[in-house]
This record gives structure tokens, C-alpha cells and sequence, in this order.
């Protein structure tokens, strides 16, 4: 698939004098579970309540499912959003928020939304008030994919969730988006959520955007990002010599350096030094600790940086 | 970085079908139910306790009342029950304010505070539709609730104004008959509502209808309604008693005189008319002074009822419009 499920050009977005949101110009692809990372603050809830249209933008703009306004008829139809905290109307029951979505909302599958609320064993007549805070998180998640929307957006959904919980809610969304691959009757979901938790992230993401200080500072396809980056280990006195690739993040130690570098596992390794692949974990950290450092999709959607936008 | 290519438009997406307007009547039937619950009760305690004592009112005035100025009926009819009418219509001025500030104001403001609007916001229905089937039911539910009550608030006050006790035109009776009640509760309701999108939180929206709610009546009853339409000049002494005079004053030669109320007329009362049984009017008339009013003729109370349901259902379109604009341009 070629269409992107969210574009944003210049887009900005300020309340009163402070900008939570600057400059911000990306693509996300369709057909990824794609994860929006960055510390608080860096304007991944404002970027996504744009996205669905719940804000309107004070510079650039944005357009979904292809160059879709967020907001028209056709996005709101074809997007679900699951918004921080995972609102629910405390007082209804699960039976009734899927009495309510469904009539919300011009398709809604009644029998995918009762089969995964019994096999989460969450009961239909419990009002969602009463349900813990995972099984509402669950319950607001079966709302939207019961939608069956082509894009699923979910605002930090894991936040407020213990371990368990987290493990439980990511599944779901990892069987919606591997349905789309063709198994399954949920087809074509293509998901972006934000989080600033990065562990689990591995697991779930396929394509990653780091957002910092509202600009995007990483951005790509997640193999892509882990075979173009090597941790390079090696004497800390030769630490500042290394500069035959460009270097992303310097971590010292009292004998040893820790180099994160724009390398492949093809190119030499100098002598005295090991190189190791990375996670994406380490990765993210790297760039987050490095905000002036970047790696985003060059024309060819490529591997490919400027070399003038990274440090040393 | 350059933005990857923008792929051409999804065909299905043109000539989308939106969300069925009726599906709105149990999404809001579902979510409100428990503020129309407290409507229906609110009125329904009210219409049961007006119901018996109409019947004991109604029944009194029958056997103490021929004619209705006995003595008979001024002390077993208008004695025995006006304390318990003027009880009841202070209290149902208060009745719309509590539409407006519990059932209007949390419609919106509840779900800014939660965060539920996020939900809601995102729906294929839209957020405007949404806004603007919720807020179109409820109203011309409230609205006809409080018309259907205030016919039982009228059978109810016919005895008093039968015995000369009130007459329609009264500022505290007036506003609680058929047409002008239900236009002030969906007025009220239409001030909530806008009050809680403006507000976004649910106890401060609700002061600020009953604050605005009780200005807005206050200000019609006493300086908006009496402009309606033209008043009538007189100085006829013989007005009728439904006649409901805006002002008055006493003029003398041909020039203005003296003020209705005041020390000056006091003292002209007290110098001429001091062992006078007459009405002050009448023994005022007999020293050369003449008596002059502007009125309301009661005949006019119908048209004045349409005046003002007229431009308090004018405000209410107007205002729920102005909330489903800002829910539809002002969002997170």
C-alpha cells in the first residue's frame, strides 16, 4: 500500500503563546503499527488529536487516509480513536456503549465486539465504571476495532496500565493489525499509537517516529532503522577519533566507550573496536538523549540522512 | 524531509452515506435519560400536588364564590388559599432555571470535564450532528413537558382570577402561563447548554445559567414586557380590573401634576383626601386633579404571550446554533 494514513506538512499548533506542536512535517505509511515515541511534552497527543480532528491546526496542515481533512464525513468513518485514558461513559454498561457506538456509526460489528468482550471475560451488563482499568482500556479498544476502521489511533492507550494489562491490550491490537495481512475478518488496519513507554515497543512497532520538542526527529521503518544503526565498543581514549560514520550518541564508561553509529553490518570495524546490533529500545534512548540528531526517510524513502543533520 | 506522495483519493470515500439521524433518538433517550427522569419528576410532583389542591381550590371557590366579591368568598376562598398560590408560583419561577442549570449545562459540560467528547468527537456520525440532534430532542422535550404542565397551572389559577384575586398580566403568574413557560424552559435549557460549552465544567456551567437565566427573566418582567406592543392611554377611572397599567400619574390644567408614587402624591393624599372614603384617584379627580394612565388592556394577554414565545424561542434557536458552531469550530 502506498497511501499514507497520516501526512502533515509545516503542521503547528499553539495554545495561547506556547506551541505544542512546530513544523511538524511527516508521512505515516499504511500497513504498519506504527509508533509515535517521545518524551512529554513533545506533542504526540496534539499531533493525534489533529489527526482525528479534534484540534485544528494553527500552522500547516494534515490530512489522513490518503488526503482525507481530519474531521470529514469519510475519516471519521474511517478512523477510530482511542484517546488517553481510554474515556468511557462510567455510567453505561459494556452492553450499552456497543448499543451506543453501533448506532454511532455506520458499520459496527456487533459479533466481533460481543465475542472479544466474552473471551476478555468482561460481562456485557457490568457498568464500564465498575470494570478495572485494563478491561476498560480492552472495552474502549473493542468499540473502535468493532468500527472496523482502516485506521486505529490510540493516544498513550498502555499509560495507566499495569504489566499485565499492557501485555493483554497489545495483543489486541497486534491480532487487528496481523488480520490485515489477510487472516482474519478485520482487514485493513493500519494502526498508529503514541507512547512514551518504550519497552514492549519491539514487539509491537513496525515503524517508529520519534517526536521531540514538537519536531520529528526519527523516522522510518523499524528493520530499516535497526540495520542502518550499530553500537560500536571500543577504547574510551579513541572515542573522539571515530569518525568515519556519522555518530548518533556517546555513552562512556571508565575504560570502554559506547558508540551509537549510522553504520551496516557491512561496513569495517576499526581496529580495537566490536560492533553489535541494536534494539530499538536503545535506539530510541540514543536519539531521545541527542535531540539535535536525525534520521528521517530521504527521498527514496531510504536509509539515507544528511550528514549535516547529525552530531557528533 | 520530503513527504512521500500522496496517493489519489479512495473512490468509496466520495458519496458517503453519513450516519442516519434517527439513530440520535436512542443515543440520547440512552444517555439522558436519568436528566429527563428528574424533569418528569420534578414536574409530575408538582403536577400531582397542583392536581388536589386545584380540586379543593376549584370546589371552594364553587360554594363560597357567588358572586365573587362576597365577603363569603374573600374569607373561605381567597383567605384560605392565598398563601398556598403565591407559595406555588414563587416556586415555579424557579422551575425553568432548574431545567436549564440540571438538564441543559451538563449536556455538554459533563463530557468536556470527563473527557468523553474525545469519544463521542471521533464518531462516524460527527461531532456537530451529534451536538445538534441532542440538543434539538431534549429541547422540544423539556419545552413540551413545561407547555403540557403549565395548562394544569392554568386550570389551576382560573378560581383567583375569576375572585379578582391576580390577573394574567401579573409578573410573577404571567411567564408561568402555557406559551411563555415553555418558551422560558427552552430558553433556560438553550442557556445551559451553551453555558456548558463555554464553561466546560459542569458545577460552574450551572451557576452560570441560573445566573443568567434569572437576569435574563428578571429584566423582561420588569422592563422588556411591558413594551411589547403600544400601551393604552386613559383616564377613564373605570378600567377594568384585567387591565394591566404600566403607569400612572395625575395631571392638573392641562399640565403634569403629580407622580403616582412618591412623598408628593403622599402629601396631596394626606391634604385632601384624608377623611376621604373614595379611591385616591377618584377623590384626587374631585380637587380639580386628573387622573391619567398607560395600559395593557387584557385582551392583549394572548398576543403577549406569542410576543414572548415568540422572542424567547427566537434566542433559543439562536443560541443552540451559536453552541453547535463552537462544538463544531472550537474542539481540544
Amino acid at each position: 500500500m502506498s497511501m499514507n494514513v497520516i501526512e502533515a506538512t509545516g503542521l503547528g499548533k499553539r495554545y495561547g503563546s506556547t506551541w505544542a506542536l512546530r513544523e511538524c512535517t511527516l508521512a505515516i505509511p499504511a500497513g504498519h503499527v506504527a509508533a509515535l515515541v517521545g518524551p512529554n511534552g513533545a506533542g504526540k497527543t496534539t499531533l493525534l488529536n489533529l489527526a482525528v480532528g479534534l484540534a485544528e491546526p494553527s500552522a500547516g496542515g494534515v490530512t489522513v487516509l490518503g488526503g482525507l481533512p481530519p474531521g470529514s464525513p469519510a475519516a471519521l468513518d474511517g478512523i477510530a480513536f482511542v484517546a488517553q485514558d481510554t474515556p468511557v461513559y462510567k455510567n453505561l454498561s459494556a452492553a450499552d456503549m456497543l448499543h451506543l457506538t453501533r448506532n454511532l456509526n455506520r458499520r459496527f460489528d456487533q459479533r466481533y465486539a460481543e465475542a472479544r468482550l466474552a473471551e476478555l471475560g468482561i460481562p456485557l451488563n457490568r457498568k464500564a465504571g465498575k470494570l478495572s482499568g485494563g478491561q476498560q482500556a480492552q472495552l474502549a479498544l473493542t468499540l473502535a476495532l468493532a468500527r472496523r476502521p482502516r485506521l486505529l489511533v490510540l493516544d498513550e492507550p498502555v499509560a495507566m496500565l499495569d504489566p499485565v494489562a499492557r501485555h493483554d491490550f497489545m495483543a489486541t491490537v497486534l491480532a487487528a493489525a496481523a488480520a490485515e495481512k489477510g487472516e482474519g475478518e478485520l482487514g485493513g488496519v493500519s494502526v498508529v499509537l503514541s507512547s512514551h513507554v518504550l519497552t514492549e515497543l519491539e514487539r509491537v512497532a513496525d515503524y517508529l517516529i520519534l517526536l521531540s520538542q514538537g519536531r520529528v526527529q526519527v523516522a522510518g521503518e523499524v528493520d530499516d532503522l535497526l540495520a542502518s544503526h550499530r553500537m560500536l565498543t571500543g577504547p574510551a581514549a579513541e572515542a573522539d577519533k571515530y569518525a568515519e560514520r556519522p555518530v548518533v550518541h556517546v555513552r562512556r564508561g571508565e575504560a570502554q566507550a559506547h558508540l551509537l553509529v549510522r553504520a551496516t553490518a557491512d561496513d569495517p570495524v576499526p581496529p580495537g573496536w566490536e560492533a553489535h546490533p541494536v534494539g530499538l529500545e536503545e535506539l530510541t534512548l540514543a536519539y531521545l538523549r541527542e535531540p539535535g540528531a536525525a534520521a528521517l526517510p530521504g527521498p527514496g524513502r531510504g536509509r539515507h540522512t544528511q550528514p549535516s543533520e547529525v552530531t557528533q | 524531509m520530503t513527504a512521500l506522495t500522496m496517493p489519489a483519493r479512495p473512490k468509496h470515500d466520495a458519496g458517503l452515506r453519513p450516519v442516519p439521524w434517527r439513530r440520535m433518538a436512542w443515543v440520547t433517550w440512552r444517555q439522558h435519560r436519568a436528566a429527563l427522569g428528574g424533569v418528569a419528576a420534578l414536574l409530575g410532583a408538582l403536577a400531582v400536588y397542583l392536581w388536589l389542591t386545584g380540586l379543593q381550590i376549584h370546589h371552594s371557590y364553587a360554594t363560597a364564590c357567588h358572586p365573587a366579591s362576597s365577603i363569603a368568598c374573600t374569607i373561605n376562598f381567597t383567605g384560605r388559599y392565598a398563601t398556598s398560590v403565591n407559595v406555588v408560583r414563587v416556586f415555579l419561577q424557579a422551575v425553568p432555571a432548574l431545567i436549564g442549570a440540571f438538564a441543559g449545562a451538563p449536556l455538554l459540560a459533563r463530557e468536556l470535564e470527563t473527557g468523553t467528547f474525545r469519544f463521542a468527537w471521533t464518531q462516524g456520525i460527527g461531532r456537530w450532528r451529534w451536538t445538534l440532534a441532542k440538543l434539538v430532542l431534549l429541547a422540544v422535550v423539556v419545552a413540551a413537558a413545561a407547555g403540557a404542565f403549565s395548562v394544569l397551572f392554568s386550570w389551576y389559577l382560573r378560581p383567583f382570577f375569576a375572585a379578582g384575586y391576580a390577573i394574567p398580566f401579573a409578573t410573577d403568574v404571567f411567564d408561568l402561563r402555557e406559551v411563555a413557560f415553555a418558551a422560558w424552559t427552552l430558553a433556560a435549557f438553550a442557556i445551559g447548554a451553551l453555558a456548558g460549552m463555554l464553561i466546560r465544567r459542569v458545577v460552574p456551567a450551572i451557576a452560570a445559567t441560573l445566573t443568567a437565566y434569572a437576569g435574563l427573566a428578571l429584566a423582561t418582567a420588569l422592563y422588556l414586557r411591558q413594551h411589547y406592543m403600544t400601551p393604552l392611554l386613559t383616564s377613564k377611572l373605570n378600567l377594568p380590573g384585567s387591565a394591566w397599567i404600566v403607569s400612572q400619574w395625575y395631571t392638573k390644567g392641562g399640565k403634569f401634576a403629580l407622580p403616582a408614587r412618591g412623598s408628593q402624591i403622599v402629601n396631596a393624599l394626606q391634604h385632601f383626601c384624608s377623611s376621604s372614603r373614595l379611591s385616591p384617584a377618584q377623590c384626587l379627580s374631585q380637587h380639580g386633579y386628573t387622573w391619567w394612565a398607560r395600559y395593557q388592556p387584557g385582551s392583549r394577554f394572548w398576543p403577549f404571550q406569542w410576543i414572548e414565545g415568540g422572542w424567547l424561542l427566537a434566542l433559543s434557536v439562536l443560541l443552540i446554533a451559536a453552541t453547535v458552531w463552537l462544538v463544531r469550530r472550537r474542539a481540544a
